[in-house]
């Protein structure tokens, strides 16, 4: 019987078997560390008198705590400065290369490993951080771990870990105009809950995944963890190869030959069996927002928040019920008309360069609406320094938005770049917590299109929704 | 980490249950960068209470808590056993654990150990009778003795074998050093290195500012 691609990459990287109830020993290809989870792995190693065994399979970023503005002014905030300050400590005195804040190659860490070809397919990629799943996009096993974990990878390499199980998501047919991977996969979550994929690795697969861009298949891969799974991935095919080729690290002569044609090999055998499949249309998809405060709590745009009283299962009523009360919302009322005061353009999920251009063009020629703020955070200073040579930043400065430094801002709110109490955001992140994007804050998760319509109009939108009433002045859109 | 055969130490009944790990650790101690001196974080929502079981001069020094059953349930934060650990907690014990908890706290060279509720409230009794009083705990054994009661308490195989060897998880996998070794032998030549750091041109960041 065939094998699934994530057994694949499990058998390849097998330093030993587990005997007697032993976890297996799993060797990690590359370990990203960034300031909030790693200062006590660090700590940890200097008090066992231990060394990183491959500072040269290990990289690390500021992104969390860091500001989006003054980033050339000592950081305000003391306790991410002291973050900050550690790394940077622990990166000297360990050997790592880290990038700092004003480095050009600084920014969301699941954004600057693919972009500096350090990501790639047949690879095992771990970090202190569960959005590591993105980098299942290249068909490569990644996945996020605890503080322990960092330092037991910092010190060995290897991880100890039991097998997951494998699960099938078929997303079948063609992409609806105005609909994206960030719909692909908040339609996903909604479908099979936030505690669905628990145990799995999900391997994307049909048609509607094979036509998405690299930046795209990152974003499904990335909220795999919103459905509880360990790990996504993707198999990795010309679009992978082609985003690799040419980047900082990637193989180069022979090498790049002999890592293409290894690569090849990275499918699910015909034969091969998952423990579970799931199916979805694409062509049934629209433009998808949450209406709750956990991510599979989603909805097309078109319809309406939805009546807790229509839910049969008591936990999840009751579930509702409060996500309902927090969120500030009455049963019934259509999503479209909720007023955002807020709008988040950014993150690992949707904050590099794709992302930037597809909102651009939506916003190009128009006005923003008067009482929303639109925040553009760019997933990394190389994001920007792109966006700025193709004159995005001049596109959404005049379309009057806010500009600003790369880092993970209000994904998660660790920086000045929170939501009040009771602010409402249309946001491209991941997640939809209560007070994730500050206390109170009230958070919508969306795909840059959405964002993007949005900012225009100040409620919930779609880009077709611009059309009708279109106020267009300049370019087209 | 230490080798754990058998510990004495004072008991400590908190006759709690559902000891989430919020009540172990408040989140603002989360900030902090060092993964020692947490002593003072354990319990710190309860501290302030004369009251509380560990502010009595009896149970002061004690190294065996004897809690209600699902402790340490919650967040996952790792900080929870770290704190019991940096108190001076050598043995948790409770009819069930939070999984996490427990995986955390294996990983850590604190003993959870699992007991009938209904020899949880005999240790109870005896400790509240006695205050100051200690227990033997024998992981050898699986028992747990205060005075003339012992129970049995269940700890998973692997861990057992791990805490009474000493053996922290990276101690273990160091152990198969060889094997690492080997594999990185046979380690593909195309597999990306982080160093030395190959990059674009170094380019100047503009600092954005804020409008208005
Ligand atoms: S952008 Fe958000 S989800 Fe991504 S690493 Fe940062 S905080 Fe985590």
């Amino acid at each position: 019987m065939g094998t699934t691609l994530a057994e694949k990459l499990w058998a390849s990287h097998l330093v030993r078997q587990g005997e007697d109830g032993a976890p297996d020993l799993i060797y990690i290809d590359l370990h990203m560390c960034h300031e909030v989870t790693s200062p006590q792995a660090f700590e940890g190693l200097r008090l066992a008198g231990r060394q990183v065994r491959r500072p040269d399979l290990t990289i690390a970023t500021e992104d969390h705590n860091t500001p989006t503005l003054d980033i050339d002014k000592p950081i305000a905030d003391l306790t991410s400065r002291t973050q900050i300050d550690t790394l940077r400590n622990n990166a000297k005195e360990f050997g790592i290369r880290l990038h700092s804040l004003g480095d050009a190659d600084q920014g969301v860490v699941h954004v600057v490993g693919p972009q500096l070809g350090l990501t790639m397919p047949g690879m095992t990629v771990v970090c202190g951080d569960s959005h590591t799943s993105t980098h299942g996009a290249f068909g490569a096993l990644a996945f996020g771990i605890g503080t322990s974990e960092v330092e037991h990878v910092l010190a060995t390499q290897t991880l100890p870990l039991k097998p997951f199980k494998t699960m099938a998501i078929n997303v079948n047919g063609e992409l609806p105009e105005g609909t994206t991977a960030k719909d692909i996969i908040l339609a996903v979550i909604a479908k099979i809950g936030t505690g669905g994929g628990q145990g799995y690795v999900l391997e994307y697969r049909g048609e509607a995944i094979k036509s998405l861009s690299m930046e795209a298949r990152m974003t499904v891969c990335n909220m795999s963890i919103e459905a509880g799974a360990r790990a996504g991935l993707i198999a990795p095919d010309e679009t992978t190869f082609e985003y690799v080729k040419g980047r900082p690290h990637a193989p180069e002569g022979a090498d790049w030959d002999a890592a293409v044609e290894n690569w090849k090999g990275l499918v699910t055998d015909e034969d091969a069996t998952f423990d579970t499949e799931v199916t979805l249309e694409a062509s049934d998809l629209e433009p998808f927002v949450t209406w709750g405060t956990n991510p599979g709590q989603g909805l097309p745009l078109s319809a309406n928040v939805p009546n807790p009283e229509d839910i049969a299962d008591a936990d999840q009523r009751e579930a509702a019920e409060n996500a309902l009360k927090y969120m500030g919302l009455t049963p019934g009322q259509p999503l479209r008309t909720l007023d955002i005061d807020t709008v988040f353009l950014g993150s690992c999920t949707n904050g590099r360069i794709e992302d930037l251009r597809a909102a651009a063009e939506i916003i190009q020629g128009r006005t923003k609406a008067p009482n929303t703020r639109f925040l553009v955070v760019p997933g990394s200073a190389r994001v920007r320094l792109q966006a700025e040579a193709e004159g995005l930043d001049k596109v959404f400065i005049d379309f009057g938005a806010e500009w600003r430094n790369a880092g993970c801002s209000m994904c998660l709110g660790m920086n000045p770049d929170q939501l009040k109490p009771e602010e409402r955001s249309a946001s491209t992140s991941n997640r939809n917590f209560e007070g994730r994007q500050g206390k109170g804050g009230r958070t919508h998760l969306v795909s840059p299109l959405v964002a993007a319509a949005t900012a225009v109009r100040g409620t919930l939108s779609s880009p077709a929704d611009l059309e009708d009433a279109d106020v267009l002045v300049g370019a087209s859109a | 980490m230490e080798k754990f055969t058998t510990h004495t130490g004072a008991g400590v009944p908190l006759r709690r249950s559902n000891v989430d790990t919020d009540q172990i650790i408040p989140a603002v101690y989360l900030k902090r960068v060092t993964r020692t001196g947490f002593e003072d974080a354990l319990f710190a929502a309860w501290r302030g209470d004369e009251n509380f079981i560990l502010n009595q001069e009896a149970y002061k020094n004690g190294t065996v808590l004897v809690t209600g059953p699902d402790f340490g349930t919650g967040s996952s934060r790792e900080h929870a056993v770290w704190a019991l650990k940096d108190y001076g907690f050598k043995v948790v014990i409770a009819s069930r654990f939070a999984d996490i908890f427990r995986g955390n706290s294996g990983k850590q060279g604190l003993l959870a150990a699992v007991v009938e509720q209904s020899d949880i409230e005999l240790l109870w009794k005896a400790l509240e009778a006695e205050p100051g009083k200690e227990l033997t705990v024998s992981l050898e054994d699986r028992t747990v003795t205060c005075g003339d009661i012992t129970v049995s308490f269940e700890v998973d195989d692997y861990v057992r074998w791990r805490l009474m060897e000493g053996l922290d998880d990276i101690g273990l996998t160091l152990k198969h050093e060889e094997d690492i070794t080997a594999f990185e032998g046979t380690r593909d030549a195309w597999r990306p290195k982080t160093l030395p750091a190959k990059t674009e041109p170094k380019e100047h960041i503009e600092a954005a500012r804020p409008v208005n």
